[in-house]
């Protein structure tokens, strides 16, 4: 590797992790909530995006306007599939409502085709793109350069507002004390009154708001097809290394899986490990699952007697 | 207000467990519900706040009215939403989250913010230990000041009704006392009526006014506490008196003669 390139490469890796982080985020909330591991994340984002794409294209609304309006379009999408799809398989085995997820994935690739085709589109700009050049700094021989596009430090910045609101909401408002609750113990949540069937709903409509967010960022930096589903993949790695329970660990997570791939990219051209980029996340999850089988932030348990 | 009327209930389909049961909870009365071991004492509080539903248990016969209102087959979460509230065995908390999260859980289902900051303090005034220890972690607690939080958790609640399930479990004395003493409060202060699930017949029959006794998911014996403690059974097997005043083991006591005793 070319040392002086290391910090372009990383520095542009974590910022490209924002939004992966967001996704891995919503997963993790639909996890610790009702231990449901969602496959349909991806597609959730995609759609959502898609409908922004659409409102801010083709109904030619304000920025703004459109975007919220696509947000509350997929927090409406999110309690519907929880009353819908899921409420019906409570008590069904872990194994009915995981093919549930897949199906419903599947849906709404077919609903995405039929609604917006699977024409590749372009996402409306929303960042300046002049980049940022970071002051040179020489060591020794060696002077290191970074240079940033201007859209991916913002996409990254607004990403990570995204997180900060949302650990706010979690940490300090009366509702997210009540998800922190049903996430612990479902019994106990509705022994004190809690009804949980509304709180895996917010769950499921909070969680495809924030991927929708990771999703239209994404969109503007690199355009919006089917294929932005395929996002979730890379948040899967990220969750798991997380710890599946752990927001913070989520957000570590996907900034550590963007910052992976980066490197990854950044090896010589003729070396075979670079070619391998797109798996790089998963070796490295492997590897880590193998040495910390809980995930980097998993819960631990409070043992009392 | 509280009427349990001859109630049955099935755990799984098969498994019978209550065999008509009833019993009466008035207002602001404290009445005990004691027992030994898997003699359905749980099953009644959890059929009352409808947690059996939680289990696969089923109320299959008789029903269950509060304040005039049949709620034998409402979910959980509304009974609670109704003033009944159940403080589960073995100290349920929210281990994860610190205990004053734990407190304001308990009033997530009020919305009156004034009066909870009230209730707030009332339950530090009750157990002040919980006031020192409000930014700890829950799980870490001790026993008994875990017991507290569960109560003081119920409270947050502003209950009409609350079901206390053998809060002086694994608890020393002192401890047990204190507890006790602050249950009487709630009923006092508050004017909370209270079923309390108990072993320690002892304390229970003393802080209570009436008194139940099950076996087998029946109810075997019923009447005022200060005749209770009178009762030459509960004396034997639960205080652990003999007609002499000394301690005799329960296994010295002969089955068959317990259940002729209080079935004949
Ligand atoms: N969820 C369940 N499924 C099947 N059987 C159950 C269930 N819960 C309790 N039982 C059975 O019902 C009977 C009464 O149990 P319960 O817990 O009500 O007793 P208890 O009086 O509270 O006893 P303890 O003093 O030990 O707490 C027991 O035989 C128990 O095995
Ligand atoms: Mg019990």
């Amino acid at each position: 590797m070319n040392w002086a390139l290391f910090p372009q490469f990383f520095v542009t890796g974590l910022l490209n992790g924002g939004p992966i982080a967001l996704v891995a985020l919503g997963l993790v909330l639909i996890f610790k909530s009702s231990k449901i591991f969602n496959f349909a994340q991806g597609h959730i984002l995609m759609l959502g995006t898609f409908t922004a794409w659409w409102l801010l294209t083709q109904a030619a609304l304000p920025t703004w306007a459109g975007i919220g309006l696509a947000l509350v379009v997929v927090m409406l999408m999110g309690f519907a599939i929880e009353r819908v799809a899921l409420r019906p398989l409570v008590g069904q085995p872990l194994l009915s409502i995981i093919l549930m997820t897949l199906a419903l994935s599947q849906v709404m690739q077919g609903g995405a085709i039929l609604l917006f085709t699977a024409q590749q589109r372009r996402f409306p700009q929303l960042f300046p793109l002049e980049p940022y050049k970071l002051p040179e700094i020489t060591i020794g021989e060696t002077t290191v350069r970074i240079i940033l596009k201007q859209n991916l430090v913002w996409s990254f910045v607004i990403a990570m507002v995204a997180v900060v609101l949302f650990a706010l909401f979690f940490q300090y408002t009366r509702m997210g004390l009540a998800m922190r609750a049903t996430a612990e113990d479902h019994q106990l949540a509705r022994s004190i009154g809690l009804r949980v069937n509304h709180i895996f709903g917010l769950a499921w409509a909070i969680s495809g708001v924030v991927a929708t967010v990771g999703g239209i960022l994404l969109a503007s930096l690199s355009g919006l097809g089917l294929e932005l589903s395929i996002i979730a993949l890379k948040a899967f790695p990220a969750v798991l290394l997380g710890g599946l329970e752990s927001i913070p660990g989520a957000i570590i997570g996907g900034l550590a899986i963007g910052a992976i791939e980066a490197l990854v990219q950044g090896l010589p051209k003729d070396s075979t490990i670079r070619s391998m980029w797109p798996i790089a996340p998963y070796i490295v999850l492997v590897i880590a699952l193998i040495v910390r089988p809980e995930g980097l932030f998993g819960l631990k348990r409070i043992e009392r007697i | 207000m509280l009427r349990v009327n001859n109630i049955e209930v099935v755990y799984n389909e098969v498994i019978l467990v209550l065999r008509g049961v009833s019993l009466a909870v008035d207002d602001g009365q404290i009445v005990t519900l004691l027992g030994a071991n898997g003699a359905g004492k749980t099953t009644t509080l959890k059929a009352i706040s409808g947690l059996l539903s939680t289990e696969l248990g089923e109320v299959t016969r008789g029903t269950i009215e509060f304040d005039g209102q049949r709620i034998d087959r409402l979910p959980p979460e509304e009974i609670v939403r109704l003033g009944v509230v159940q403080v589960m065995e073995g100290r349920r908390l929210f281990q994860h989250l610190t205990v004053e999260e734990n407190l304001l859980t308990g009033a997530l289902i009020r919305s009156d913010k004034a009066q909870i900051a009230q209730d707030l303090e009332q339950v530090y005034t009750f157990f002040p230990r919980l006031k020192d220890l409000r930014r700890r972690i829950a799980g870490y607690l001790s026993g008994g000041e875990q017991q507290m939080l569960v109560i003081g958790r119920a409270l947050m609640a502003r209950p009409k009704v609350m079901l206390l399930d053998e809060p002086s479990l694994g608890l020393a004395p002192l401890v047990v006392q204190e507890i006790f003493e602050v249950i009487r409060r709630i009923n006092r202060e508050n004017g909370t009526s209270i079923l309390l699930v108990e072993q320690n017949a002892q304390v229970a029959l003393d802080i209570a006014s009436y008194g139940y006794v099950m076996e087998n998911g029946r109810i075997v014996l019923d009447g005022p506490a200060e005749e209770l403690r009178e009762n030459e059974d509960i004396k034997e097997f639960y205080l652990g008196l003999t007609e002499l005043g000394q301690r005799k083991s329960y296994r010295e006591v002969k089955h068959y003669k317990r259940r002729k005793r209080w079935l004949g």
